[in-house]
C-alpha cells in the first residue's frame, strides 16, 4: 500500500543555517538596491549609479535563488532511465499503414497532383516579382559609371572650387563634382605632388596638371574611403584592410589586398584657373563585381 | 486548495497533469559546461527585453536632421534621424545610456556563450547520435546571432558601423554570378542609398528574432525530448540520466541564474562603456577614422580580407572579385563544415549507435586535436583583423605583420592540432585519470626510513547514493500493479488525477502492421489513451 507523495528523508529541507542567513541578506539587498534605483531614477538617472544598482538588485535575486537551490533543498542525484526515442515497430508500420491508406484513398490521380504543384508553384514564383522588383532598382550602368561629366567643375566638401593654390605641396583634398558635393561613388582624392605635369602612367601625359593628381577614393578591394596619405613615401592607405597605393605610378596597388589600382580622373585647369574634368572616369570605380570583365 | 483547483481546471482542458509530472521531476545533470548554452538563451531574453526598450526611442531614417539635443559638441551639426535618436537614447532617456550599453553587451555575451557553448558540444562529442538535428538547429542559431549582431551595431548609423555596411555592399556584390542584382535589391540601389537603415531595422527587431526564436525553441523542445547527456560517472550509462531534480533544485538554480547572468550584463552596461558613437561621429561616406575594426565575432571575416591576397580572377568576360574568396566563400565552407560535422565524423567512425555519454576531450584525441587545429586557425584570423594596431603598438612594419600573419595562419593551426593530440593521447594513458584521487600516506618506521602508501578508499558509508525520486518508484509501482495506491486521507481533492494513474490497463495484443488502420482498445473507465501511454512509456524504462 503506497501513497504518490509520501513523507522520506528526501522530502524534507535540509538544514543550513549559514545558506539561509547568505539567502536572506542576497534578497535583502537587492531590495535596498531597487529602491536606490527608485531613487536614482527619480533624482533624473546616472549609468554608472543605475549599473551598479541594477547588478545588486538582480544579482542579490539571483545568487540567492542559486543558494536555496544549490544548499537549502535535496540535491539527489537522482536517477531517471531513459525512454527509447526509437518507435516500437508495431506502431512504425501502423504510421505507415495509415499513410498508405491515406494514399489509396487520394487515388492515382497524379495529373491532379501536378496541377496542385503546378498551380501552388506559379502562384509563388509569380506573386514574389513585384516583391524582389520592388526591392531596388537593377543595376544596370550604376556600376559602371560616376556622376563624373567632361568639364565638371571640382569643388572639395565645402563646395568651394579648387585653383592652382589650394593645395601646398604634399597636401590632399577630397573633391567631388559640384553638383555631387559629398557623394558616395563620386568622391575622389586630389593629391598635389611636387613635380609639374607629372605623368603616371603612358597616356596620362596631361591628366595631372601642376602636379595635381586625381584618384577615385573608393578602395578597389572593398570599397573603402582610401583616406590616409602619407606623403614620405606618397602612399595612399586605405585604414580598412590595410591596402597601399603609390600615387607616383598611378595609385598602383603596392601591399595588401587590393587587386587593382585605383583610377585615375583625368583633370586640367580651366582659363579662370579653376580645375576641372577631362572627363568621367574611364573605368569602373570602386571594388570588383561578376560583371566586370 | 488553490493549486489543486487550478490543476483540476487546467487538467479538464488540456490534461496537463501527466506532462507536469514528468517535467516537475525531470533529472538535469550537473556540470558547469552545461550552464554555456542557458547563458545563450538568458542573454537572449535580455536582448528582447533591452531591445524592445530601445524601439521605443528610436527611430529608423537615414533622413538629415540638425542635431539639437543633449551632447554639446555635436549641437548644430547635420546627422541622420537614426544617429540623433540613438544620441538621444544615450543622453536624454532615463536609463536609456544603461539599456543600450546592456543590449550591446548582451549581444556579445550571447554570441561569446553561444561560440565556447558550440565547441563544449563539439569536443565532449554530444552532437553524436541522437542529437544531430539539434547541432544543425545550433548551427543556424550561431549564423542567425552573428548576422543580426552585425545588423544592430549597424544601425545608429555612425562613421566607424557605416564603413561596415559599406564592405557589406562589396561584400554582397562580390557574390558570382547575381551579386550585382542581390546587393542592389537588398539595399535599395547602389550605395548608401536611403533603404539600408529601415530594412536592416525590420530585419534586426523583427524577422531575425523571429527565426532565432523559432529555432530556440526547436531546439529546446529537441533537447527536452532526448534528455540530455551527461559525462561519465558512477551509476551513470547510457540509458539513465543522473542529476538534480527539475523542481526545485534545479529551477532555483537555472532561474537564479538568469538573474545573475542579467546581473553581470548590468554591470558591464552601467560601467563599461561599449560602441560611443558620439565620439565615431554621424557615418558621411568620404570619411573614415583609423583603426576601424567590427565587433569581435566578425573579426575573423576582417582578418581574412586583410590576410587575402590580392587576386581577382578574370576570365570570359566576368570577375570573381578578391573579396569573394574571404567573405563569401570562407564563411560558406566555415558553416557548412560545422553543420557537417556530425556527418562527417559518422562517415569516419562508421558508428551509429546512440550516445548519452559524453566524451572527455582526451578520450576522443584525433577529434580533439581536428577541433583545436581548426579552432585555432579562427583565432589567428581573428588576430589578424588588428595587423594596423598591432603594427603601431608594436612598432613593426605592417609589411611584416601581414606577412607574418599569412604564414602564421597555415603554421599554428597544424602546431597546435599536433600538440592537441599528443596531449590528449598522454592524458588519456595515465593510469588512474579521470578516477578520485587518494590521499598518499607517509609513514616513518622505528628505523627512521620513509615510507609512502595510498589511503583507503571512501568507505562506503560516506559514497553518494543514486535512487530514482521517490514519487516516481511509488508512481511505477502503482502502475506496475506491484502496489496498490491508497488515497491520502488528507487530499481528497487530488483524486480526479490519482483515477486517472491507478486505472489498469489491458491494451491486448497489438495487432501486427500493415494491415491499415488499427484501433486502440477502449478500456472498461474510458482513460485508455491516458493510461496506455503512460503504460508504454513504463514498459521502455523496464526493458532497459
Amino acid at each position: 500500500m503506497t501513497q504518490l507523495h509520501e513523507n522520506s528523508a528526501i522530502d524534507v529541507a535540509p538544514k543550513n543555517r549559514s545558506a539561509e542567513v547568505f539567502v536572506g541578506v542576497c534578497f535583502f539587498l537587492s531590495v535596498l538596491a531597487t529602491i536606490g534605483l527608485a531613487i536614482t531614477y527619480w533624482v533624473g538617472g546616472q549609468p554608472q549609479v543605475e549599473g551598479g544598482l541594477l547588478f545588486v538588485t538582480l544579482g542579490g535575486i539571483g545568487f540567492g535563488m542559486v543558494a536555496w537551490g544549490k544548499y537549502l533543498v535535496p540535491q539527489g542525484p537522482f536517477v531517471q532511465e531513459r525512454e527509447v526515442l526509437k518507435s516500437e515497430i508495431v506502431e512504425k508500420q501502423a504510421m505507415l499503414a495509415s499513410l498508405d491508406r491515406g494514399q489509396k484513398q487520394l487515388g492515382r490521380r497524379s495529373f491532379l497532383g501536378k496541377m496542385l504543384g503546378a498551380s501552388i508553384g506559379l502562384f509563388g514564383a509569380i506573386n514574389l516579382f513585384p516583391f524582389l522588383r520592388s526591392l531596388g532598382p537593377v543595376p544596370k550602368k550604376a556600376l559602371t559609371t560616376t556622376p563624373w561629366k567632361k568639364d565638371a567643375l571640382i569643388v572639395g566638401p565645402d563646395g568651394l572650387g579648387v585653383n592652382t593654390a589650394t593645395l601646398e605641396v604634399g597636401g590632399i583634398l577630397t573633391v567631388f563634382p559640384s553638383y555631387d558635393v559629398g557623394g558616395a561613388i563620386s568622391q575622389t582624392v586630389l593629391i598635389r605632388v611636387a613635380d609639374q605635369n607629372w605623368t603616371t602612367k603612358p597616356g596620362r601625359e596631361t591628366w595631372g596638371p601642376q602636379g595635381y593628381l586625381a584618384f577615385s577614393k573608393l578602395c578597389t578591394h572593398a570599397g573603402c574611403p582610401v583616406g590616409l596619405y602619407q606623403e614620405l613615401t606618397q602612399q595612399l592607405l586605405c585604414p580598412c584592410h590595410q591596402s597601399l597605393f603609390d600615387v607616383l605610378t598611378g595609385a598602383t596597388q603596392v601591399f595588401g589586398p587590393a587587386p587593382r589600382p585605383l583610377p585615375q580622373l583625368p583633370i586640367y585647369f580651366d582659363s579662370n584657373g579653376n580645375l576641372r574634368a577631362q572627363s568621367g572616369y574611364l573605368e569602373p570605380v570602386g571594388p570588383g563585381y561578376w560583371e566586370r570583365g | 486548495m488553490i493549486v489543486t483547483q487550478a490543476t483540476d481546471w487546467f487538467d479538464e482542458r488540456l490534461g496537463i497533469a501527466k506532462f507536469t509530472r514528468k517535467s516537475l521531476n525531470k533529472i538535469f545533470p550537473d556540470h558547469w559546461s552545461f550552464m554555456l548554452g542557458e547563458i545563450a538563451m538568458y542573454s537572449f531574453v535580455i536582448l528582447l527585453f533591452t531591445g524592445v526598450f530601445l524601439t521605443l526611442f528610436f527611430v529608423p531614417s537615414s533622413k538629415d536632421v540638425v542635431y539639437n539635443g543633449a551632447y554639446a559638441p555635436l549641437r548644430g551639426t547635420k546627422v541622420s534621424e537614426a544617429f540623433a535618436s540613438t544620441l538621444n537614447i544615450s543622453f536624454s532617456v532615463r536609463a536609456g545610456l544603461v539599456m543600450r550599453q546592456m543590449h550591446h553587451w548582451a549581444a556579445n555575451v550571447f554570441i561569446a556563450a553561444i561560440v565556447v557553448h558550440v565547441c563544449r558540444i563539439f569536443f565532449t562529442g554530444a552532437f553524436r547520435k541522437p542529437r544531430e538535428i539539434n547541432w544543425l538547429v545550433g548551427t543556424g542559431l550561431l549564423v542567425l546571432a552573428i548576422v543580426n549582431g552585425f545588423l544592430g551595431y549597424s544601425l545608429p548609423d555612425d562613421l566607424i558601423s557605416g564603413t561596415g555596411i559599406r564592405i557589406a555592399f562589396s561584400i554582397v556584390l562580390s557574390v558570382p554570378v547575381v551579386g550585382s542584382y542581390l546587393a542592389f535589391l537588398l539595399f535599395g540601389g547602389n550605395f548608401p542609398g536611403d533603404s539600408i537603415i529601415p530594412r536592416f531595422y525590420s530585419l534586426h527587431i523583427l524577422i531575425i528574432p523571429a527565426l532565432i526564436v523559432g529555432l530556440l525553441t526547436a531546439h529546446l523542445a529537441i533537447m527536452w525530448h532526448q534528455k540530455h547527456t551527461q559525462f561519465k560517472g558512477k551509476g551513470k550509462t547510457d540509458r539513465n540520466v543522473v542529476g538534480v531534480a527539475m523542481w526545485p533544485a534545479y529551477a532555483f538554480q537555472a532561474g537564479g541564474f538568469f538573474f545573475v547572468t542579467a546581473a553581470v550584463i548590468a554591470i558591464l552596461g552601467g560601467l563599461v562603456q561599449i560602441n560611443p558613437i558620439w565620439l565615431y561621429g554621424q557615418y558621411v561616406p568620404y570619411r573614415v577614422s583609423y583603426a576601424v575594426q567590427p565587433d569581435w565575432y566578425m573579426g575573423w571575416l576582417d582578418g581574412a580580407l586583410r590576410l587575402m591576397p590580392s587576386w581577382e580572377v578574370q576570365a570570359f568576360g566576368h570577375m570573381i572579385p578578391n573579396v569573394f574568396f574571404p567573405s563569401v566563400l570562407l564563411p560558406g565552407i566555415t558553416f557548412t563544415l560545422l553543420g557537417a560535422w556530425p556527418f562527417i565524423e559518422k562517415k569516419i567512425t562508421k558508428d551509429n549507435s546512440e550516445h548519452n555519454l559524453l566524451d572527455n576531450p582526451r578520450d576522443v584525441p584525433w577529434r580533439t586535436s581536428v577541433g583545436v587545429g581548426l579552432l585555432t586557425f579562427y583565432v589567428v584570423l581573428f588576430f589578424a583583423s588588428s595587423t594596423d594596431v598591432l603594427a603601431n603598438s608594436f612598432s613593426l612594419s605592417l609589411n611584416f605583420v601581414l606577412w607574418a600573419f599569412r604564414i602564421l595562419l597555415f603554421v599554428v593551426p597544424p602546431i597546435a592540432a599536433y600538440i592537441a593530440y599528443k596531449l590528449a593521447k598522454e592524458a588519456s594513458d595515465v593510469p588512474g585519470i579521470g578516477k578520485r584521487k587518494r590521499a598518499l600516506i607517509i609513514s616513518r618506521s622505528e628505523e627512521g626510513a620513509f615510507s609512502t602508501s595510498e589511503s583507503a578508499p571512501r568507505s562506503i558509508a560516506h559514497e553518494e547514493i543514486i535512487e530514482e525520486l521517490p514519487e516516481e518508484v511509488k508512481y511505477h509501482s502503482v502502475l506496475d500493479g506491484t502496489e496498490e495506491y491508497v488515497m491520502p486521507t488528507a487530499a481528497a481533492a487530488v483524486s480526479t488525477v490519482i483515477n486517472n494513474v491507478s486505472v489498469d490497463v489491458d491494451l491486448g495484443p497489438l495487432p501486427s502492421g500493415g494491415s491499415g488502420v488499427y484501433q486502440i482498445p477502449r478500456s472498461p473507465r474510458g482513460s485508455a489513451p491516458n493510461g496506455r501511454s503512460d503504460e508504454q512509456d513504463h514498459q521502455g524504462d523496464l526493458d532497459e
